[in-house]
């Protein structure tokens, strides 16, 4: 991950404290942005700031759910039998798709911090077809595990597996749905630092993903 | 996105109802938290007259049935935490305090900050309207613990625990918005100079406040989302007989419920610490050892939560390592209120209203913590978990917190403001009217408690023991000492509405205080700040000898 301070042109800023000899506030207007969104006294971006906080948030969401699944998993070993049913093979395939479109999202960072918007908005757009077949692969899934009886409250496993995916799934709706807002704008050459933001988001994503495939699908 | 600036002056709706001013957004959380308070109290008020008075016809609400009185305890301590504390001392003085404090024109992000307070609302009325629902409002204890409140047949308000569970989700989201809008404001959008250690003791408080529940909220909404599953659609995550576990449950509430004891505890010691320095004339004693037992706090805040269970049936072996870390954590927060102390010593102390609201908090408070120490060990917590020494514990801290800090802070910001001072004399009038009777309701309660008054009883008519005359003399003294305060609040609410139109018109630092807020005029305009500041040094220069006047105000060069 592309982690050192190039910022995109919006935000560009010194590490150090952003002087400016009179900042005059601005007058009434909603979408005019304030001098304090404008200020980075850490040196980091304050959109990137605010996406790290957001993912960390979501993280312990994320985390509550997944300790829980965790220690009732191993007090249960028969839910074993029940994750015999789900199909390891769309998984496979689900996790391969969703790494693939993290790459498209890097690759428009890149696009984006060479302040070609297009591009970086053709990629964003990538990086959603990427979600949306695997919400399709998804949706397939379900609806095997639903036609064969393993609904929501067919049991501990069940209920587990429908949470997290279900939740998960929900994330990257909402990835999708962001990014093709940021992608009309990056298209536009406006607001570029947000190609990065909307990265981060994705990665992350991506990595309760990674947590999620082994211990629903893998693990016996 | 429409980039026209508008320069017209906004309407009413676009300036108090939609706006992104962090000002007006302070109102909103601040007037919404007051008058979810006053339902909050009439609530106490009922069931209190139901403890005191046992089956008479209470006045403005009529008899108490048991299952009223399920759902009126459950909603006062809902309404208390969630929609009294969290909004004013958090939501409200963060979103006032924080850009004018740092010298910032608002917010980094006006309109999440907004779209907070939408949500916030949203959720109150969500909340209100489970009142008038099939079965009423939830009655399974704001803890809603399982089995009782994953199924209607067991606390008779299916509805309303449903409404509680999505109320409660949707609070947490705005705090969520809110709060990672406070951090990333006082990280990146401080004014030039204002490094680390110059920032003020408040600020660090809410802040750190903030990240504890970003850090610890995450778990409960989750499980809050399986208790609605469990609710509506037949899943068993906390059913033991279908696999569940609903000790699952109380990990996941309490790893947040005790973090978020601190969340409201730290903005209250800042506040008090911003009063302490201002009224006793002096340095904050030890600004960075303050600091760093704040952080302390929060960090053994996370590793306490399972001293609410000792009597939940968990492993006494655990019970041993939670009873440390409790007792871990009051050293922090001891060594919190001897700074205070110490800042106190030797000061030129002035006695105005904020003050005796401030000393009142230091006092009551350390009652709360001591009492805290029985229920933190597991040995004594066994025989008074159940019982009114807990409540009466509880309400040691929480009233100091929600109640008496936030009539510090109130009495102490509102000529900034609202450009007016309040009225002196009803201040104090209202400070004794209501710090009195706190403790005639509550020192009634440790002694009911320590004699075996379980909580959670709706009449103590049926138990051998309990309905003894001495006892019930207890009670009844305590619900005298709830109408007492109750009363009082009148005063305040006199005070602070006649205030608002008739007070003296506040200069723009009428305690000649230091911090960067009390640099422009009261009220603030749109924008704070004409030139935006630079600051120069620490926030408590205070009583310096060789210069003229006694306070040396941030931004000011020499």
């Amino acid at each position: 991950m592309n982690m050192d301070c190039r910022a995109a042109p919006t935000t560009t800023g010194p590490r150090t404290f952003l002087i400016r000899p009179a900042e005059k506030p601005t007058t009434m207007s909603a979408t005019a942005k304030p001098i304090a969104n404008t200020r980075s006294a850490t040196g980091i971006p304050t959109a990137r700031l605010i996406t790290w906080w957001v993912i960390a948030s979501e993280i312990v969401i994320f985390g509550g759910l997944l300790s829980a699944y965790l220690m009732h998993r191993l007090g249960h070993p028969e839910w074993a039998l029940s994750a015999d049913h789900t199909n390891t093979w769309a998984g496979a395939f689900n996790t391969f798709v969703l790494l693939t479109s993290s790459l498209a999202a890097v690759l428009a960072h890149k696009a984006a911090d060479a302040l070609d918007g297009p591009r970086a908005a053709k990629l964003l757009r990538l990086t959603v077809l990427g979600g949306f077949v695997f919400l399709m692969v998804k949706a397939f899934e379900w609806t095997t595990d639903i036609r064969e009886g393993f609904v929501l409250s067919s049991g501990g496993f069940w209920s587990y597996y429908y949470v997290l995916t279900g939740l998960h799934g929900l994330h990257v709706l909402a990835g999708m749905v962001i990014m093709l807002i940021i992608a009309a704008d990056a298209a536009k050459n406006q607001e570029l630092q947000r190609v990065e933001c909307i990265g981060l988001y994705w990665h992350f994503v991506d990595i309760v993903w990674i947590f999620l495939f082994p211990l629903l699908y893998i693990a016996r | 996105m429409s980039t026209a600036v508008q320069h017209a002056e906004p309407g009413f709706f676009r300036k108090y109802c939609w706006s992104t001013d962090h000002k007006i957004i302070a109102m909103q959380y601040l007037f919404t938290g007051m008058a979810m308070a006053l339902i909050g109290g009439y609530l106490a008020y009922v069931f209190r007259m139901q403890l005191g008075f046992p089956n008479h016809n209470v006045p403005g609400f009529g008899i108490v049935t048991p299952g009223r009185y399920n759902a009126v305890v459950t909603m006062h301590g809902t309404i208390m935490i969630f929609w009294v504390a969290m909004p004013v001392l958090i939501a409200a003085f963060g979103n006032y305090l924080i850009p004018l404090m740092i010298g910032c024109d608002d917010m980094a992000f006006p309109r999440i900050n907004r779209l907070s307070y939408q949500v916030f609302l949203l959720s109150a009325i969500v909340l209100l309207l489970s009142f008038l629902v099939k079965g009423g409002a939830f009655g399974g204890a704001w803890t809603a613990y399982p089995p009782l409140s994953a199924s209607g047949a067991y606390n008779l308000t299916p509805l309303g625990a449903t409404l509680w569970l999505v109320a409660v989700a949707l609070e947490f989201v705005a705090f969520l918005l809110g709060g990672i809008n406070f951090t990333v404001t006082v990280m990146n959008s401080r004014a030039p100079g204002m490094k680390m250690f110059d920032i003020p003791i408040v600020i660090w408080m809410i802040v750190l406040a903030t990240v504890i529940f970003m850090a610890s909220a995450g778990p409960l909404i989750a499980g809050a989302v399986m208790l609605l599953f469990d609710q509506t659609m037949a899943t068993g995550f906390y059913d033991p007989t279908r696999g569940g576990d609903p000790l699952l449950w109380q990990h996941l509430f309490w790893f947040f419920g005790h973090p978020e004891v601190y969340v409201v505890l730290l903005p209250a010691m800042g506040i008090v610490a911003e009063i302490l320095a201002v009224f006793a004339r002096k340095k904050l004693f030890g600004y960075k050892s303050m600091l760093f037992s704040t952080w302390a706090v929060g960090i053994l805040s996370f590793v306490v939560w399972a001293h609410h269970q000792f009597v939940a049936g968990i492993d006494p072996r655990m019970a041993n390592v939670f009873t440390v870390t409790t007792l871990l954590i009051s050293i922090p927060v001891a060594e919190l209120v001897f700074l205070y102390i110490a800042t106190l010593y030797g000061g030129s102390i002035r006695l105005d209203t904020p003050m005796l609201w401030a000393l009142g908090f230091l006092a009551e408070f350390m009652i709360g913590g001591v009492t805290g120490i029985f229920l933190g060990s597991s040995g004594t917590d066994i025989y008074l978990h159940d019982t009114y020494f807990l409540i009466a514990h509880f309400h040691y801290t929480f009233v100091p917190i929600a109640i008496i800090s936030v009539f510090a802070g109130i009495t102490f910001w509102f000529p900034k403001m609202f450009g007016r001072m309040m009225n002196e004399t009803l201040g104090k009038i209202h400070f004794w009217g209501t710090v009195i009777p706190f403790n005639v309701i509550f020192i009634p309660l440790f002694m009911t408690g320590l004699a075996g008054d379980q909580r959670r009883i709706y009449s103590y008519a049926q138990f051998a023991e309990q309905s003894r005359p001495a006892l019930q003399h207890l009670r009844t003294l305590s619900t005298v000492g709830l109408l007492v305060m109750l009363s009082f609040q009148l005063v305040f609410l006199f005070n602070f509405f006649w205030s608002l139109r008739k007070g003296k018109r506040a200069e723009a630092n009428p305690w000649r205080s230091t911090t960067l807020e009390w640099t422009v005029p009261s009220p603030p305009p749109h924008g704070n700040f004409a030139v935006l500041p630079t600051v120069y040094r620490g926030p408590y220069e205070y009583g310096l000898p060789g210069r003229a006047d006694d306070y040396w105000p941030q931004n000011v060069p020499d």
